[in-house]
């Protein structure tokens, strides 16, 4: 048995039964890190002792009767992605200005991980504030995808994706904001879930566009990814857009029983500029759910073409509201300057990486004097046109399926100097956060030379994760492509 | 909704973010061609279409107004750049 090989599922058990302790599952992921993260260079910073502490603790926990009925993580390592805040633990969102920033507090998904036994490790490299989908945009240098470490992970939460597919923890936690969950899980090779909005508190999660951020779990396969978010799922005070409904147990009611489910193929999603890689294989990934016993109809979600276009403006209108907070007055490294104005100048013109500034101006601009209806409110009502799209084929279909991303993964710097083509990378993810709803992404199979993973997405109905959860686990338990392994 | 005015100086002020001049270039045409892109918006007829701001059915979300246990001060303090007497300090605003 390698240990930093087994699943949340398998790690569990043996913890259960005293065969292993959570020591020696953080010890072999710290292991692991210390052999194969010079070339992934997923984490940011990692606090060891801190880590083995929480280790023992829960191995105490455990020796006095605790058990993963109560608490589903016990003695789990888990990584995060460095947006979250973890008391007295840095946060930077992969930026330069947060300097030596440590949280005051725990946020209320890292409060849940706790509560349910988790041993959170790390901080795993991101797009600067979550702005980007290759993980290139950070000031902790690139991450390497596991399949070619010439490839980028996708973004933003590229880390998270290179830690759980290179074994370097049990499953991670990210977000998607426009499918930075969904999108480095496809290229990756790992299942990834963009839960509906409201389904997981926001409170501690540095926020990059508030109507759209969700916070969501990564992992080696289905049933990980349910247990993960099971544990962080579920209604907050602190977030006033939480919502209180309850959250089902997602493990428990797993079930591989495709029998009488539609799903919907958008074919505007099937156009041109889809690689022919990527189709066959997800086409023969619809082949498997027809003869798994779902059925499978054509529908039409029309605005699809307008969903980047409108994601930009509203994504970046609410970012450069939500980044004006790092000005250098309560934290960041500061900039002096002769007056307040010129500080803040000095500190962001500093701090903030190239992507970044491009996105506030742009933001700024959309919501400024004399074009903000234009830009932010016609915006907006092309995201209600696109709601309506979703809503309606949504009635007739229990879940839509499309590739999650047009490509495998690419080379790092092949999109760097071409910001538009970068953003055009999340076109099949991008809708899911404009209506709100839920998505997941899971291996599908491989393209041919070069050997790299390509991702199913499943895009489900509100509050509708555990039916997206079973028809996922329905296709993983009738696939081998998640017991694949990266070469390193 | 035209792109011509895109004056990446004045907005960049607005924003509060000192560029080089080679990042105004840089970023200015880059911006340019976003712009030029987010233009497709303009096809479509929303003339009765509300605007939609979020995805969940909430609306004047409200908590009970009471006193609830926070950070101390000195936490709040821990990561300014500068501070003294358990304040921020910034420079002169008022002459």
């Amino acid at each position: 048995m390698i240990l930093h090989e087994l699943t949340i599922d398998e790690l569990t058990k043996k913890l259960a039964s005293k065969e292993v302790s959570s020591r020696d599952a953080m010890q072999a992921c710290l292991d692991r890190i210390d052999n194969i993260d010079n070339s992934i260079n997923a984490f940011i910073s990692l606090d060891r002792e801190n880590a083995l502490d929480q280790a023992d603790a829960a191995d105490s926990a455990l020796k006095n009767g605790a058990n993963h009925n109560d608490q589903p993580l016990l003695g789990v390592p888990v990584s995060l992605k460095d947006i979250f805040c973890v008391k007295n633990q840095p946060a930077n969102c992969a930026s330069k200005i947060l300097g030596d920033f440590r949280s005051p507090y725990d946020g209320s998904v890292v409060q849940k991980l706790k509560q349910a036994g988790a041993v959170i490790f790390g901080r795993v490299n991101m797009d600067e504030f979550a702005m980007g989908s290759s993980t290139e945009n950070s000031a902790f240098g690139r991450t390497s995808n596991p399949w070619d470490l010439d490839r980028v992970p996708g973004g933003s939460s590229g880390g998270c994706a290179a830690s759980v597919v290179a074994q370097e923890c049990f499953g991670s936690i990210g977000t998607d904001t426009g499918g930075s969950i969904r999108q480095p899980a496809a290229l990756c090779g790992c299942v990834g879930i963009k839960p509906t909005y409201g389904r997981v508190s926001r409170f501690g999660v540095i926020a990059f566009a508030s109507s759209l951020d969700q916070v969501g779990p990564m992992a080696r396969n289905v049933s990980d990814a349910a247990t993960l978010l099971g544990s962080i799922a579920g209604y907050d005070p602190k977030d006033s857009t939480s919502v209180p409904t309850e959250v089902p147990d997602y493990v428990g009611d797993l079930n591989a029983d495709l029998d009488g489910i539609k799903l919907g193929l958008p074919k505007e999603f099937l156009g041109a500029g889809i690689d022919s890689e990527v189709r066959s294989v997800f086409e023969a990934a619809v082949k498997q759910y027809e003869a798994l016993g779902a059925e499978i109809q054509e529908v039409s979600l029309p605005h699809t073409e307008y969903a980047v276009a409108t994601y930009y403006i509203l994504a970046t209108a609410e970012a450069s509201a939500n980044l004006a907070r790092f000005d250098g007055i309560r934290f960041c490294d500061r900039v002096e300057g002769d007056d307040p104005f010129s500080l803040y100048c000095n500190t962001r013109g500093k701090g903030f990486g190239d992507e970044v500034k491009r996105r506030i101006i742009l933001g700024t601009y959309v919501l400024s004097s004399g074009y903000y209806d234009a830009y932010y409110i016609r915006a907006q009502k092309v995201r209600s046109l696109i709601k309506q799209d979703f809503d309606q084929a949504l009635e007739k279909v229990d879940a839509l399926i499309t590739p999650t991303v047009p490509y495998t993964a690419f080379k790092a710097g092949e999109k760097t100097d071409d910001p538009l083509q970068m953003y055009l990378s999340d076109i099949f993810t991008i809708s899911c956060n404009l209506t709100g709803t839920c998505g997941v992404s899971l291996p599908c199979g491989f393209s041919g030379s070069p050997k790299l993973p390509v991702g199913l997405q499943l895009l489900g109905k509100p509050f509708g994760e555990q039916d997206l959860l079973n028809i996922a686990y329905a296709y993983e338990q009738a696939t081998p492509w998640h017991k694949e392994r990266a070469p390193l | 909704m035209s792109n011509n005015d895109f004056d990446i100086k004045y907005v960049a002020n607005l924003a509060r973010i000192k560029l080089t001049s080679d990042q105004e270039d840089r970023l200015g045409s880059q911006l340019g061609d976003i712009l030029g892109y987010v233009k497709k918006l303009e096809e479509l007829d929303v003339s009765n279409v509300e605007p939609m701001a979020h995805a969940v059915p909430l609306h004047n979300v409200m908590r009970a107004d009471q006193v609830q246990p926070s950070i101390t001060n000195e936490e709040a303090l821990a990561n300014a750049p500068k501070k003294a007497n358990g304040l921020f300090v910034v420079p002169k605003i008022v002459e």
